[in-house]
């Protein structure tokens, strides 16, 4: 039987939730849980004030309630699983570099910034900037998969280094902006500016989308590893066309403004 | 309001009075130490306790725009060093660049109730005082910078001394400031102007005909003439270069017997070839400072681990930050000075990062004086203030001193004698070295001492044997008669005073500056001095003995 943490108190200003965390309640009884340190607005104080918690404390956690205001839950996770029945707060899964979080619901904004490995999915929607670098710093996601079932908003894999983000819908503007090397695979349609600034890395889409002036037309073919990602992704329960699977991309050099390393594949026919 | 007090059973350090670890009885009223309080005042039983004076900071970089400019680079640097708010304190961030409330509290509870920000551009003293007016706890003051000043140079080229003296005045009066500070003398103008260069000698003259050592020698007889409480900051030229001492040596030299304070003197104390690997000339430095009373300065301890460098020194920055490779910040402060950021992390496996460590630790035990030479670490530049702890207990333990050093670059420590020193500080010099000295230094008379009269800024200790513990948690700390701190948590908060000094110039100096104002700078003349109502609670200190 999991861990389940049932929110009874909406907080008024967001609650900064890291110990939400099978790294941060290891060894812990429910009354320690109980006492571990949250931050309301900017005052410190415990679990039990915002999360009522019951069950066994094995590294499989079930967080329940109205958890829009709920920040950092997952942060810096290495091991385990964290099941969001509804939707998540920002922050989710900052920095975490191992376990899966499940989101059953929507994310919000800033999904998974700097992670460094593990796994994501998220079975609605998600906001901007996911698996991005926090604003200063100079690289983003570095390691481990997202997967997004619904639509995102911007920026998604803002300047990420590694790792594999999927979105099943559609993506907004400066999908993959500076990015520095990783995979990003859009189902639906990408909003403008697409690889703005990108210097390695692949944006891969399965719908036509305007491309900046600044990447060039390499050629169209029908790459290997394309068809080896999509499999991948039927396995884990996005519908892909056959004939996409085994169709043609081209292939568009970019940005032209960092040496031209990266690219963005757009399905053909 | 200020509570009345009595302290009883606690050994005192209080070395301005000679009182060297004596139990003593220490009464406040009114915010000031008194001889006696009545009975029915709140008592505070300090036995097993240490009881010093509240620690002063002669030389860190806590408020004005560099100091923003460095939070806003460093998001990273906050988020995991969150500072809570409790029910008496406000919230903030920490990191090596705290925000300004968190600034006033993590000094407050290292037991520290006054701070020096050691360089702000005279264009950013009112940024500098809204800043402090939210640093809390903790008295504050700042040095203007005004070596690389183009209008005080242009004075100093056409030897107009009387107008260069009058115009010093006004620009410590308009801006508020406490003292003049010389960073880089002569320096940044090159950079500004030439394709980053920097001058590399006392002696070189500038495109304006001047060299820093005109420049050094002209600010400190005016500021000894003029009799300002603390003589000039001097950060000299060279910086952080191999071969550097023999600048340092030359401006102490430059001093000629008046007083000058060597600012963060580790970072100019060392030999070799330019381009090579430097080697230690503490001995060298620490000889003449200890045989030259008219020397005050701070050690500026290199500290392993996270720092920032920020600087007006905008050329060394600008060297850092190809080093460093990371993100930096380098700007022109209009006809005043440059600035640079670098965010930087001192490893001890680096040759250079454990020379500067060993020099720091070689300075303060070759130190014949404690009280001319004082605990920094430049903060955030060597380290943080926060890292204060560690450095007293590298100071008072040998043992400890020892263990470090095994895990340092042992290329540089060879270079160095840092091994052969056995010298362990004594609570007394530690008491010297971080109130009683700094505040000697500062000419702040009712500071760094518990006599009666004295400001009521009192830090309580448990006794305990591991220093660093001892010193990164006080038990009580009173600033100006108010318990700040009781049983190691907040119980009150409270708004410190700005320290300036307001010397008295003649007014026409004003028709002189506003041309040169009106011709250059992006801000108008009527405009540029800082008004008196950015001072909220101050306290003007009086001007002392004149020197010539």
């Amino acid at each position: 039987m999991p861990l389940h943490l049932k929110l009874h108190t909406t907080p008024e200003v967001p609650l900064e939730a890291e110990c939400i965390c099978p790294d941060r309640m290891r060894g812990l009884s429910i009354d320690d849980i109980n006492r571990l340190i949250v931050f309301h607005g900017n005052r410190e104080m415990h679990l039990a004030d915002f999360f009522e918690c019951s069950g066994n404390n094995d590294g499989d956690i079930r967080v329940a309630g109205d958890l829009v205001n709920v920040k950092h839950v997952g942060s810096t996770m290495s091991f385990g699983l964290i099941t969001i029945e509804g939707d998540i707060g920002v922050h989710a899964g900052a920095a975490m570099s191992g376990g899966k979080i499940l989101i059953e619901g929507n994310a919000s904004d800033w999904l998974a910034p700097e992670m460094l490995g593990g796994e994501i999915e998220v079975r609605g929607n998600a906001g901007h900037l996911v698996g991005s670098g926090y604003r200063g710093s100079t690289v983003g996601m570095q390691g481990g998969e997202i997967f997004i079932h619904g639509n995102v908003k911007n920026e998604t894999g803002h300047c990420m280094r590694r790792g594999l983000i999927v979105v099943g819908g559609t993506s907004g503007d400066f999908t993959g902006v500076n990015m520095l090397a990783g995979t990003i695979i859009v189902i639906g349609e990408m909003g403008t500016r697409t690889g703005a600034g990108m210097k390695r890395g692949s944006i891969i889409s399965l719908t036509k989308t305007s491309i900046l002036p600044t990447f060039s037309l390499a050629c169209n073919y029908s790459p290997v590893f394309i068809k080896q990602y999509l499999h991948y992704l039927l396995k884990k329960g996005y519908d892909i066309d056959s004939k996409i699977i085994n169709g043609h991309f081209e292939r568009w050099c970019g940005d032209a403004v960092e040496l031209n390393r990266g690219e963005v594949l757009l399905y053909a026919d | 309001m200020a509570a009345s007090m009595r302290i009883i059973n606690g050994r005192v350090y209080d070395p301005t009075n000679n009182v060297d670890g004596e139990i003593k009885e220490i009464c406040i009223q009114d915010g000031k130490i008194v001889a006696s309080a009545g009975d029915d005042v709140t008592v505070i039983d300090a036995k097993g306790m240490v009881i010093m004076p509240g620690g002063v900071d002669i030389h860190c970089h806590i408020a004005g725009p560099k100091v923003n400019a460095a939070r806003k680079l460093q998001p990273e640097d906050h988020r995991h060093d969150v500072h809570p708010a409790t029910p008496f304190t406000r919230s903030g961030t920490g990191g090596t660049v705290p925000s300004t409330f968190a600034t006033g509290y993590r000094y407050a509870t290292l037991g520290y109730t006054t701070a020096m920000e050691a360089a702000v551009t005279p264009i950013g003293a009112r940024h500098t005082l809204e800043e402090f007016h939210d640093t809390p706890v903790i008295d504050k003051g700042f040095y203007v910078l005004l070596a690389n000043n183009i209008f005080l140079q242009k004075l100093l080229k056409e030897k107009r001394m009387e107008e260069f003296d009058q115009a010093v005045a006004w620009w410590i009066s308009s801006t508020k400031a406490y003292t003049v500070k010389l960073v880089n003398p002569g320096g940044d103008e090159p950079w500004k102007g030439k394709k980053n260069s920097n001058v590399s000698d006392i002696d070189e003259l500038n495109d304006e005909g001047l060299t820093p050592r005109k420049i050094i020698e002209a600010f400190v007889k005016t500021v000894n003439a003029r009799g300002f409480p603390h003589p000039p900051h001097i950060h000299c030229n060279n910086l952080g270069h191999s071969g550097n001492y023999i600048t340092t040596l030359e401006t102490m030299k430059t001093a000629n017997g008046l007083r000058a304070h060597i600012a963060h003197i580790q970072f100019h104390s060392y030999g070799g070839e330019i381009g090579k690997n430097p080697v230690s000339k503490a001995t060298e430095i620490i000889d003449y400072v200890n045989n030259n009373s008219n020397i005050t300065c701070d050690v500026g301890q290199v500290m392993f681990g996270k720092s920032t460098i920020m600087t007006a020194d905008a050329p060394l920055a600008y060297v850092l930050k190809g080093h460093s490779k990371g993100k930096w910040v380098n700007a022109d402060t209009e006809c005043e000075s440059g600035c640079g950021i670098v965010p930087f992390t001192y490893q001890e496996h680096i040759y250079m990062h454990t020379l500067q460590w060993a020099i720091g630790l070689e300075l303060f035990l070759l130190s014949k004086d404690p009280w001319r030479v004082m605990l920094s670490t430049d903060h955030p530049n060597g380290g943080s203030f926060q890292s204060y702890p560690k450095l007293i207990k590298l100071l008072m333990d040998k043992g400890f001193r020892r263990e470090e050093m095994k895990r340092v670059n042992q290329k540089a420590l060879i270079n160095t004698i840092l091994p052969d020193l056995e010298r362990e500080y004594t609570l007394n010099e530690i008491a010297i070295i971080t109130r009683a000295g700094p505040a000697k230094a500062l000419g702040l008379h009712n500071k760094g001492q518990l006599g009666v009269g004295a400001d009521a800024d009192i830090t309580i200790y448990d006794d305990m044997e591991d220093k660093e513990e001892m010193f990164n948690a006080p038990r009580y700390v009173i600033k100006s008669g108010h318990l700040i701190i009781e049983n190691h948590e907040f119980r009150n908060d409270f708004n410190g005073r700005l320290l300036h000094i307001a010397p008295e110039y003649d007014k026409k100096i004003e028709e002189v500056v506003q041309p040169f104002f009106e011709d250059y700078y992006s801000i108008e003349f009527a405009n540029y001095a800082v008004d008196d109502h950015y001072l909220h609670d101050h306290e003007v200190i009086p001007l002392g003995e004149t020197h010539s």
